[in-house]
């Protein structure tokens, strides 16, 4: 479904991606983990789109990725960001929200398609003519995942989905995203700095450090430790070694 | 120092009239390291500010007790209160990137906290905040003391705020969420840095952060909080035997690397909790 050869980011003189590949199939969630300015968010919005200079070969269903994309690819590909505060309009209602994909993919049916939309993310209707600020984070980040699936899209890019969350509604939210990837045969590209956030939702992961895959395993292997570079095996040290306290 | 809080309330007003926000919290705290762990909204934040009175002027605080070191801060006037903030008592907050001046230097603001209680020339102060730096373990004290903190990453600016926070030598050191920002790896450096000088110091820890296992793992004691209520009290050690659903809850909707799920159980909140 998604195939990643050699990504190379640069911002101005820094290469923030140095040569990333990697391969997703059709319905498979695969995560990318790592530190702060390892990359791994660069390479989700050079998927999205979002970051214009870049260089290797991207493909989503066999269509290759140009430089810009067209409305056909937005309908395909959508992106759920880190704080949901900041990614629902202020002065909208989640109504308008929920519309807007509507209207610029020329989707009718609205009022139908937004009241499914709330039941599937577990909202009440009642939420539907408030605005962002009068809602909990939890159901801020329900409402932008509703957003992502308005168009109904084949592809869900997830930066830190649940890292602005309080624990018990990352649980909850995590939940969602795996009942949601049973129903729609979704296929998730997810990025965290949380390994056993990404172990929990990804049966295969990509570690990233300075710019580079520096590992690919599966979920299980990571589990058992069976890792081979050091730094993966940093980053579990550091997990499992609070889990045990 | 003994930090005492008996039935503490604090209320805000809104269009419904007073709403309680922390509810009859209680808790004492000497020179050990108590951690306050809740979610957001449970009012871990707010009682840990109403002991330095840095409160919004719209709260009403309440308390049968609030004293730090028999001084009751309720009764306290602005000057007594200057004495303790930033003096007897420091606060982290979780972003260096906000809490430190972005036009002064790190050393600046360093040798500034150390200045504010001693007679002291500028370059002894430089050098105390030179000093400082190298005690937070920063391998080049010069260099960090001349860069701006957009100059530095988040665990140096931390680095930087923890010294600035030792500078007056204080006897409490209030950290709220102060590695919630940080990278797993800085996050477990600083928080055993902090450790390492708060025992040394024998001064005492109030470490507030909605990582229950993260806490325990750097305190002697746990209070969880929920709704503005305490929940629950314990050894830090004694997590696994925590009784209280809601810290059970906590701690089983992580997910786990070692104990793999394939649904993480959800938290169902009782209101016989908060009776």
């Amino acid at each position: 479904m998604i195939s990643v050869q050699d990504l190379v980011v640069r911002f101005g003189p820094v290469e923030a991606v140095r040569g990333v590949t990697f391969a997703v199939g059709e319905g498979q969630s695969f995560g990318i983990v790592g530190e702060s300015g390892s990359g791994k968010s660069t390479v989700l919005r050079a998927l999205a789109g979002l970051n214009d200079d870049w260089s290797g070969r991207m493909t989503i269903g066999g269509v290759a990725l140009g430089p810009k994309r067209g409305r056909a690819f937005f309908r395909r590909v959508q992106m759920v960001f880190q704080d949901p505060y900041g990614s629902l309009h202020p002065r909208q209602t989640i109504d308008r929200a929920l519309s807007e994909p509507l209207i610029v993919h020329g989707i009718g049916d609205a009022d139908r398609r937004i009241r499914q939309a709330l039941a599937e993310v577990a909202l009440p209707s009642s939420v539907r003519f408030r605005f962002p600020h009068q809602l909990s984070g939890g159901q801020r980040q329900r409402v932008a995942i509703a957003r992502a699936l308005m168009c109904e899209p084949e592809v869900l890019l997830l930066d830190e989905p649940t890292s602005a969350l309080d624990v018990s509604v990352q649980a909850e939210v995590l939940n969602l995203l795996a009942d949601l990837q049973d129903r729609r045969k979704l296929t998730y590209v997810m990025v965290s700095h949380n390994l056993a956030v990404i172990a929990h939702l990804c049966p295969q992961l990509g570690v990233m450090q300075g710019g580079e895959m520096v590992e690919m395993l599966s979920a299980s292997d990571l589990r058992a430790g069976r890792v081979s570079h050091p730094h993966t095996a940093d980053l579990r040290r550091l997990s499992t070694e609070l889990e045990e306290a | 120092m003994k930090v005492e809080i008996d039935n503490l309330t604090i209320s805000f007003p809104s269009p419904q009239g007073m709403r309680a926000a922390v509810r009859g919290v209680s808790l004492t705290l000497g020179a050990e390291k108590l951690g306050i762990v809740g979610e957001s909204g449970s009012g871990k934040s707010l009682t840990a500010r109403a002991l330095l009175r840095l409160l919004p002027g719209s709260a009403v605080v309440r308390a049968d007790k609030l004293n730090f070191d028999g001084i009751d801060i309720l009764k306290a006037s602005e000057r007594d209160m200057r004495a303790i903030r930033g003096r007897r008592a420091g606060l982290i907050l979780q972003d260096p990137k906000y809490a430190l001046n972005p036009i002064m230097t790190a050393g600046a603001q360093i040798a500034e906290a150390w200045q504010n209680q001693r007679k002291a020339s500028r370059k002894e102060a430089m050098q105390a905040a030179i000093d400082l730096l190298a005690q937070v373990q920063i391998r080049d004290p010069k260099r960090v003391a001349e860069s701006y903190p957009h100059e530095l990453s988040g665990g140096m600016g931390q680095r930087v705020m923890i010294a600035m926070m030792l500078a007056p030598d204080p006897e409490l050191l209030i950290a709220d969420e102060p590695t919630s920002a940080l990278d797993a790896s800085v996050q477990a450096e600083i928080l055993r840095l902090m450790e390492d000088l708060v025992s040394r110091r024998g001064m005492g820890l109030m470490l507030i952060s909605h990582d229950l296992p993260l806490v325990s793992h750097f305190c002697d004691r746990v209070v969880v909080m929920y709704a503005g209520q305490v929940m629950e009290e314990l050894q830090a050690g004694e997590l696994v035997r925590a009784k209280h659903p809601y810290t059970r809850g906590l701690l089983e909707c992580l997910p786990s690397l070692s104990h793999p799920q394939t649904r993480l159980p959800v938290m169902s909140r009782d209101p016989a909790w908060l009776a």
